[in-house]
């Protein structure tokens, strides 16, 4: 039944649809590990019990989403043998030790302490169980250092040789990892998984507040999320400014493709804000475009010349469609957090933002903002990489497993049954979840009108910080 | 001083895989299990008698895929194809029996569901890597460093009979797990099924281990010529001691006896499979210099491997200890 699809089509579709699973739920459980070590760190320091309630709550739901990055990741760790095999001959010598490390510095870490983290607090105490918590949240750091390096390498190698076997041989293992896009895609990445989990957290929160039943946690919630919305998202905004800049640099056709420039601009190239990628004409129907700004963004100059598709031969192009719009989706979250992370100071210095229904609807709303724009992110890197494997050395045609296509269709279809059964389920388990957040134990002494907000939600008792006139 | 990188690197992912298999499959036998012990209070108990340890467990598995591609690149690239639909059963198993350890907590209603996705998970993934070794075990065609066999090269008689023996396999481990860590109705029902289990295991083992030399030439060289075949005489008496012990343990009521036992009826197959293979990775023609990856790439993850390697199994060994003892029935987090 899959004799009429090629091979390498259908290995790519698996691959693709495997790992976007895969970084979702790693991109979560990155910023969730960091925010659970926080609460556990406030709750230590400040005796709350707000923090230990949040810490718990939030520590089941992380359970969840480890589980499935867990199972996710075993997949990807034997899809590069059985479907890139020509690939993890010809690179394993140099992406095999840094995921090797990734596991040996970062994956038993995790799974070592998560244990305690999870089931031992009466085992352990406070203080060791704290620990167990700080090193979950460092696992993740260090898995997602080793990874970005790997990827990294890929996009840019560096530091290698080629052996009469047609393998990469590592030659300068700092050049390897340390290779040109590391640093900017490690920064992006990170801080993306922070954003993502922000925003969650900030959605449930927002619900909450909405629907008024546990006022202290959910704005305590909420308040967490929306500083980090604030002072990250404009962090993140120049960090892929500086992203894009390295791009331009090591990976040219992949910011061409970006930018919608099939054709060279000797004169200062315009910003094509929107528009139709026209890949048999080459070139963008219904093109909204701003003389000059693409130049300036990327030259810092309204004149300098850049280079388009035209300079480059067709079959080594990236598919521009898909990697103009997923660019473009990107951005476009980005600007959207930044709006709901200056809007929440607004409301914040007003006093209002417990209160702020207009506010916490659109948080909910932004729930997936950053699941959207990962995505978005990793589907122009990856994409705009094509036709190569790894960067002008390794096309992907060249990459593949000697497998026909009807096992890499099965197998496909058998991974996307198992995904939407197994993945569906988890994230309804996760919503049910987020929804169960129990009332307040703990209101707040002196605040008589909260005591009631549990039996009577009433108008003026959900509101923590009393006096304010929000919506 | 020249260091025989690839022979020490082989030790190591030797190493891994036992670790993997002793440890994943006691979880995993946990799981086969599961649909023996019909009480809801039981298979709580069971459950949590290794959900703080089993994502542990099966790290040991992501190192041997990830281990195997970084220092033997050319055997992940030509063992993997060839066990191409075992693979993806393996994980596939191991996905839905992964997910069950919070997903059964989760609901009542779909409880069942989880509880069915756990037991035929386990036995799933247990039974793809018995199908893995036996294929292993075959031997696997490679031409121009390539796989250059058939589809279902893996499929025969002999892989289906491994298939079944790892099965039992863990689910003896898993029994002697559970004398270990449960108590009351419990214990005693994984006693009698741990009994069952030993005399299966061995049976199994003996099956396999007479089928062995007739594969493959360099098998029947292996355990029937001087003087190697000192080790067809030392590794059957092994087996028979471990047995002797296992049964014993179970019969004067000992905890902890029938699990290392069974542990070492563990080791002692997985050593035998070590004599038959060595010196080649991937039989019956890629030896474990042929595999390696340069020296450049050995040298460097060797230098972490020792010294995370021991701490791995420091934190390991600790988190093990926190959860020591029986399960307390009232215990957990869900």
């Amino acid at each position: 039944m899959f004799e009429a699809f090629d091979a390498t089509i259908l290995a790519r579709l698996q691959f693709a649809f495997t790992v976007s699973f895969h970084i979702i739920f790693p991109a979560f459980s990155i910023g969730l590990a960091s925010y659970l070590a926080v609460l556990e760190a406030l709750w230590l320091w400040k005796k709350d019990q707000v923090y230990l309630e949040l810490f718990n709550f939030w520590k089941t739901i992380f359970a969840v989403t480890f589980g499935m990055g867990v199972v996710s990741g075993i997949v990807m760790s034997y899809q590069f043998g059985t479907n890139w095999s020509v690939f993890s001959d010809k690179a394993g010598p140099i992406i095999g030790p840094l995921m090797g490390y990734e596991v040996l510095t970062a994956f038993f870490l995790e799974a070592g302490f998560l244990g305690i983290m999870l089931f031992g607090m009466n085992r352990v105490g406070p203080g060791l169980h704290f620990l167990a918590t700080v090193m979950v949240a460092l696992g993740t750091l260090i898995s997602a250092t080793w990874i970005l390096a790997a990827n990294s390498w890929m996009q840019t190698p560096a530091g290698f040789t080629m052996s009469e076997a047609g393998q990469f041989v590592p030659a300068d293992w700092w050049a390897i990892i340390f290779n040109p896009s590391f640093p900017y895609r490690l920064v992006h990445m990170v801080l993306a998984a922070y954003l993502t989990t922000a925003f969650v957290v900030g959605a449930c929160g927002a619900w909450h507040l909405l629907r008024r039943t546990a006022p202290r946690r959910a704005s305590t919630m909420f308040s967490m999320a929306m500083w980090m919305a604030a002072l990250v998202a404009p962090i993140q905004i120049f960090a892929g400014d500086q992203h894009g800049l390295n791009t331009l640099e090591h990976q040219p056709a992949k910011v061409m493709a970006m930018e919608g420039h099939y054709r060279s601009h000797p004169e200062g190239a315009p910003l094509i804000l929107f528009g139709m990628p026209n890949a048999a004409e080459k070139r963008i129907d219904y093109a909204v475009e701003i003389p000059k700004l693409s130049s300036l963004i990327l030259k810092h100059s309204l004149d300098a010349p850049l280079a388009g598709l035209d300079t480059i031969p067709e079959e080594l192009h990236p598919p521009v469609a898909v990697v103009f719009w997923s660019f473009r989706v990107m951005v476009a979250m980005g600007f959207a957090m930044l709006g709901i992370g200056l809007w929440s100071l607004w409301c914040r210095y007003r006093g209002t933002l417990a209160t702020n229904a207009s506010l916490h609807r659109t948080a909910v709303v932004m729930g997936p903002a950053g699941f959207v724009a990962v995505l978005a992110g990793w589907i122009t890197t990856e994409v705009g990489r094509q036709p190569y494997t790894i960067y002008g050395h390794l096309l992907t045609a060249q990459s593949i497993s000697p497998i026909e296509a009807p096992a890499v269709g099965a197998s496909l279809v058998a991974f996307i049954i198992v995904y939407f059964l197994v993945f569906g389920a988890g994230t309804f388990y996760i919503f049910r979840l987020m929804a169960r957040l129990p009332r307040d134990t703990m209101p707040e002494l002196g605040e008589g009108p909260l005591r009631s907000a549990g039996v009577t939600p009433g108008p003026a008792a959900a509101r923590p910080h009393g006096g304010e006139h929000g919506l | 001083m020249d260091f025989d990188l690839p022979f020490i690197w082989a030790a190591l992912i030797a190493f891994a895989v036992l670790a993997y298999v002793v440890l994943d499959g006691f979880d995993l036998g946990v799981g086969i299990l599961f649909p023996l012990f019909p009480q809801k209070h039981d298979r709580d108990v069971m459950m949590n008698s290794v959900a703080p340890v089993w994502d542990g467990n099966e790290t040991w598995l992501v190192l041997g895929g990830g281990g195997l591609m970084a220092v033997f690149p050319l055997a992940y690239a030509t063992v993997l194809p060839a066990l191409y639909a075992p693979i993806i059963a393996m994980v596939i198993g191991l996905i839905f029996r992964g997910v069950a350890f919070e997903y059964r907590w989760r609901t009542r209603r779909g409880e069942f569901l989880w509880n069915w996705a756990f037991a035929a998970g386990s036995m799933l993934a247990a039974f793809a890597q018995g199908l893995a070794l036996g294929a292993l075990v075959q031997g696997i065609p490679i031409e121009n460093r390539a796989y250059a066999g058939g589809w279902w090269d893996w499929l025969t008689p002999f892989s289906l009979m491994t298939g079944i023996a790892v099965v039992v396999g863990y689910a003896l481990l898993g029994a002697t797990w559970l004398i270990m860590k449960t108590q009351g109705e419990l214990a005693e029902r994984a006693r009698d099924i741990a009994l069952i289990c030993a005399a299966a295991t061995v049976v199994d083992m003996g099956i396999v281990s007479l089928w062995t030399p007739f594969l493959e030439p360099a098998y029947l060289e292996r355990w029937f010529g001087w003087p190697t075949a000192v080790f067809s005489i030392i590794v059957p008496l092994l087996v028979l001691g471990c047995l002797y012990l296992l049964l014993k343990g179970i019969r004067e009521r000992h905890d902890v006896q029938p699990f290392v036992a069974a542990l070492g009826l563990f080791v002692l197959g997985y050593a035998g499979i070590g004599i038959s293979f060595y010196p080649y990775m991937v039989p019956p023609s890629l030896t474990i210099w042929d595999a390696a990856a340069p020296n450049e790439s050995l040298a460097f993850l060797l230098v972490g491997a020792l010294v995370l390697v021991p701490i791995i199994l420091a934190y390991t060994g600790y988190a093990y200890w926190v959860f020591r003892g029986k399960v307390d029935p009232e215990e957990g987090y869900h």
